[in-house]
């Protein structure tokens, strides 16, 4: 291949291949310096987002805060006209709808959860859409409930397992966005059909077929993505010649994913050095100012701050805040020793001074110890001033996954182009431990929901019988859950394939079956109590043990203490060798991961009383953290047993949210960066997996909770995604405050 | 095992620890909390410290192993605080834990009151002490009886021997008002000061009755009810007369 858009560029395998990681090896220039040289937001970028946040304003008063939703259009790559902000004014153009904040309609998923989104606020599915979904059209929702057996279903509505993406669309695919920008569209369907050329093979069974027809959509989608950007006057058939194209270049890529799926998680992948070298080079060759490349990317965060989902309020009280997870991940060190941050790694996180704070995108930064003094410092800074930046462990990532993965949705680490997911959501360990005690009948209803096991009898819990029953127990739902799993992925690459992201990945490529955990400190601490304390069951007149009277005291997670942290690492292991056992759809990897999203308030609320002493109803503690109120050794401590959770074990991540006040990080700012820093590479090298960083005082979020419109843009860090505090549930706002904030007097 | 029973070199009676400290010296500090104190400060805000009895006997060896768990996080630029209570009534364990720990190049500070006799014990342990943060109560020595059961006699004595022999301190004084911001007492404080060569830093803390309730939850009468917090501009008065 050769281009007149790649004048300039470092030759290599690149460009004889789709090879986006071997074009940055060569091409870009790690930057080692400090923030001195960013631009700030030009008068049209003011202007623009000034425009923006009076939509904003506009949405939240609108009913449930959706401003508009096309009921009429099924969303696709090319559904909807052009539709702008202010054209003007728009450097990057592209909206998933034709007006900004306008939602769409998305059925393939589950035509039933359109309705009820449309119904809650105030609108109606138009009736020939209905008619098509009702009559005519199977969704990804009908297939999969045609097939779940009783099991599933008791497994399911118990919330033994929550969360499925069995009504909504799966996410947590990353398309290599960054392909389109360097190579164009049509190299990428010439290599599509290439592809299809080796799979004209002897042997033509279901898995050849299934294939040549996924790789026919993904050519299809290719074709659709250049018919979209036509409507804004773009031709997209080549490479991008210079950095604003190829910035808008990879957006179209991006668009057309998020108007062909609401996936639970629409992440963007590693785009900022990608996208450095192309500003680079226009900087040399005076084609644009530093000034104009902060712009560039002013515009494209605005965008992505701009994605919206049609969502039931159900849904919303999962997953709270309408996050959309438009991961970015930024920075980490290169396998060769150099550090992979650039100016465009600041230019990205410099959009929330620019702009001001906000939840999307989720900026991911990749921690190194070896990441550039400059970046740790502009970067903590940052989190202190605005709560909203995330920190993940490139050095234990980069062991197995290279330098060129992203994170999806929170946590999820994945090869770019390379790699992608089966969403598994999670199963509800407290409550199992509970069936374990209950022989299989639910501690709330008193219904069989398993298959009938011995319930435990005696008055005080036996540690070894504890365990003997919650093994069995485990074993249980690892098998319901792999099934509903399979089912569900089965049923979605039927239904409702992710056509267009898939384009943009090779096609061989690593699937993982993307499990997960809720309530893992309230298990390992209810263990503790009965292995080191003596924990007496109550039961009521059906003999259903539905409380827990703990004498003595027992050692909690989250205090740095081996005896219980050890119970949470070998129930880690042991819940993830049990899931092993089962095969998996697509001979997809088994992976895991301890995160609950904001519905760590939800599944508490599902869970009865629990022998750590933890009321039904009380929220668990979110992703990895202990339950609140239970570390009493301050936050190094914390992160310490955190830290001993294996990620081996948990290669879909570890979650952990921390919350401390200014005055509690440092006395001045200067002292507040260095302990931030110092804290963030201490906490990495004890292999702790991912942190939320926020900061500030409980009486903020208390006074943004009586008046929010004193907050339009009041960030924090939940698990795994931040969102705007004042979209909160009422009942998550008081749990965000109730939660441990390290705090000293 | 019985309290008779402890070596006092090598266990300690321990209220708390503070794995994240970052108020009590440079950089991130591991602040250990011992029990036990001489003194009555009437503004005391870990009131719950007193009690010589109180407290959980923790072995040396169990103290070092876990702050070694910590290394990662203090060793750039912070280290072990010791504070309490009055941590220097715990001397011959503070040699031994300082000892190991200037083994593993772990910086040490020790935040006390000063009010001890200069015994060869604490001369050892302060020779093992990169910085103390020295909290001197009042410098009038009648005023520092009342507020805090005790001359400032041995605390001032304490002052110069840190300075004689190199030793690096932070001063603090906690500014209560109507106890320790009068004017005089600043400027003579001022001068007692400008004696001294190791200072690194003057920290003016700010009174604040947070700790109130500990005294409440003892069932103890809080004797400075009625005094009000100290605010910034009581601080920015006070540094004035400091820096004068």
């Amino acid at each position: 291949m050769k281009f007149e858009q790649w004048k300039n560029f470092n030759k290599g395998d690149w460009e004889t291949e789709i090879n986006v990681r071997d074009f940055i090896q060569r091409n870009y220039t790690p930057y080692n310096g400090d923030e001195s040289f960013l631009a700030g937001a030009t008068p049209k970028t003011t202007k623009l987002w000034n425009e923006v946040l009076e939509l904003y304003k506009k949405e939240k008063e609108s009913e449930g805060s959706v401003l508009d939703i096309d009921t009429k259009t099924i969303s696709t790559i090319t559904s909807h006209e052009a539709g702008y902000i202010d054209k003007d004014l728009e450097d990057i153009v592209g909206l998933q709808t034709n007006a900004p904040l306008k939602r769409a309609i998305m059925p393939f998923g589950g035509i039933r959860i359109v309705e009820k989104s449309c119904e809650a606020y105030g609108r109606k599915v138009d009736d020939e859409v209905e008619e098509i979904f009702h009559k005519y059209r199977k969704t990804h929702n009908d297939g999969v409930f045609s097939v779940y057996t009783p099991d599933i279903r008791a497994a399911r509505s118990s919330h033994l397992i929550t969360g499925l993406p069995d009504g909504y669309g799966r996410g947590r695919i990353i398309g290599d966005y960054r392909r389109v920008a360097l190579y164009g569209v049509d190299v990428l369907i010439e290599e599509k059909k290439q592809e299809l050329d080796v799979l004209d093979v002897e042997c033509f069974n279901q898995e050849v077929i299934r294939e040549r027809e996924e790789i026919s959509d993904q050519i299809k989608a290719l074709n659709d993505l250049k018919i979209m950007a036509s409507k804004y006057g773009f031709d997209i058939s080549l490479p991008a010649s210079n950095a604003k194209e190829a910035i808008q270049w990879l957006y179209f890529g991006y668009l057309a994913a998020i108007k062909d799926q609401n996936g639970a998680a629409m992440s963007l992948g590693r785009t900022s050095t990608f996208l450095d070298i192309y500003i680079e080079r226009d900087l040399k060759n005076g084609v644009i100012t530093e000034e104009e490349a902060q712009e560039i990317m002013d515009h494209f965060v605005m965008k992505l701050r701009l994605v919206r989902f049609l969502r039931t309020p159900e849904y919303n009280e999962l997953f709270s805040g309408d996050p959309v997870w438009v991961t970015e991940s930024i920075g980490g060190m290169g396998i060769d020793g150099r550090t992979l941050v650039t100016k465009n790694s600041f230019r990205i996180l410099h959009t929330l001074e620019n702009l001001g704070p906000a939840p999307e995108p989720n900026l991911t930064v990749l921690w190194s110890t070896r990441l550039p003094e400059g970046f740790k410092r502009y970067t903590t800074n940052l989190s202190i001033k605005t709560s909203s930046i995330q920190y993940e462990n490139d050095d234990i990532m980069r062991i197995t996954l290279g330098d060129d993965y992203g994170i999806a949705c929170c946590v999820s680490p994945m090869k770019i182009g390379k790699q992608m997911q089966f969403f598994g959501a999670r199963a509800n360990l407290a409550k199992a431990l509970l069936y374990a005690i209950n022989g299989g009948k639910d501690e709330i209803s008193g219904k069989q929901i398993t298959p009938k096991y011995e319930p435990i009898t005696s008055e005080y819990l036996d540690y070894d019988e504890v365990i003997f029953k919650f093994n069995q127990m485990m074993d249980y739902v690892a098998k319901i859950y792999i099934k509903a799993l399979n089912a569900i992925h089965y049923m979605h690459d039927k239904y409702s394939y992710e056509a267009i992201e898939m384009a943009l990945h090779d096609r061989e490529i690593l699937r993982t079956m993307a499990c997960g955990i809720a309530g893992l400190s309230v298990v390992a601490d209810s263990l503790s109590a009965i292995k080191y304390a003596k924990v007496k069951v109550i039961r009521n007149e059906a003999g259903l043990a539905i409380d827990y009277e703990i004498e003595g005291d027992f050692p909690k997670f989250g205090n740095d203490d081996d005896r219980v942290d050890q119970i949470a690492v070998d129930i880690v292991k042991t819940f993830m060798n049990k899931l092993r056992k089962h095969p998996t759809y697509r001979n997809s990897k088994h992976t895991l991961s301890i995160l609950t999203i904001t519905s760590n308030v939800v599944y508490g609320k599902a869970t009865g009383n629990t022998p750590d002493g933890r009321k039904a109803g009380a929220p668990f503690g979110p992703g990895a953290n202990p339950l609140h109120g239970r570390d009493t050794n301050g936050a190094l401590s914390v992160m310490n047993s955190i830290a001993k959770l294996p990620f081996d074990s948990a290669e879909d991540g570890i979650s952990y949210t921390f919350s401390i006040t200014p005055k509690t990080l440092g006395k001045t700012e200067e002292e507040r960066v260095s302990n931030l820093v110092n804290m963030l590479d201490g906490y990495f090298a004890q292999t702790g997996h991912h942190i939320n960083v926020n900061v500030f005082d409980r009486s903020l979020l208390e006074d943004a909770m009586e008046h929010p419109e004193k907050y339009p843009q009041l960030t924090i860090r939940v698990s795994g995604y931040a969102v705007n505090f004042t979209k909160l549930t009422r009942e998550q706002q008081l749990d965000v405050i109730n939660r441990t904030i390290h705090e000293k007097i | 095992m019985d309290e008779k029973d402890k070596d006092l070199k090598y266990y300690a009676k321990v209220h708390s620890i503070e794995s994240f400290g970052t108020v009590d010296g440079p950089g991130i500090r591991f602040v250990l909390f011992l029990q036990g104190c001489h003194l009555q400060c009437k503004y005391c805000h870990n009131r719950d410290t007193w009690d010589i009895n109180g407290g959980t006997y923790k072995s040396l060896n169990e103290i070092f192993e876990k702050i070694l768990k910590y290394k990662n996080y203090i060793c750039p630029n912070g280290g072990v605080t010791i504070t309490g209570g009055e941590p220097l009534l715990q001397v011959k364990f503070l040699i031994e834990l300082f000892t190991k720990l200037k083994n593993e190049n772990i910086h040490t500070c020790i935040d006390t009151s000063g009010m001890v006799a200069l015994t060869d014990d604490i001369k050892k342990v302060l020779s093992l002490t990169d910085l103390v943060l020295l909290d001197i109560k009042h410098i009038d020595d009648e005023k520092c009886k009342k507020l805090t059961g005790i001359s400032n006699k041995l605390e001032l004595a304490f002052a110069k021997y840190l300075s004689e022999n190199n030793i690096k301190m932070w001063i603090r004084q906690v500014l209560i008002p109507g106890y320790t911001d009068d004017e005089n007492d600043l400027l003579k404080l001022k001068d007692f000061l400008s004696s001294l060569k190791t200072i690194e830093k003057v920290e003016l803390l700010p009174y604040h009755d947070m700790g109130k309730y500990k005294w409440k939850k003892l069932g103890l009468k809080y004797e400075l009810d009625d005094v009000r917090n100290a605010t910034s501009d009581d601080i920015s008065r006070a540094k004035s007369i400091l820096e004068r």
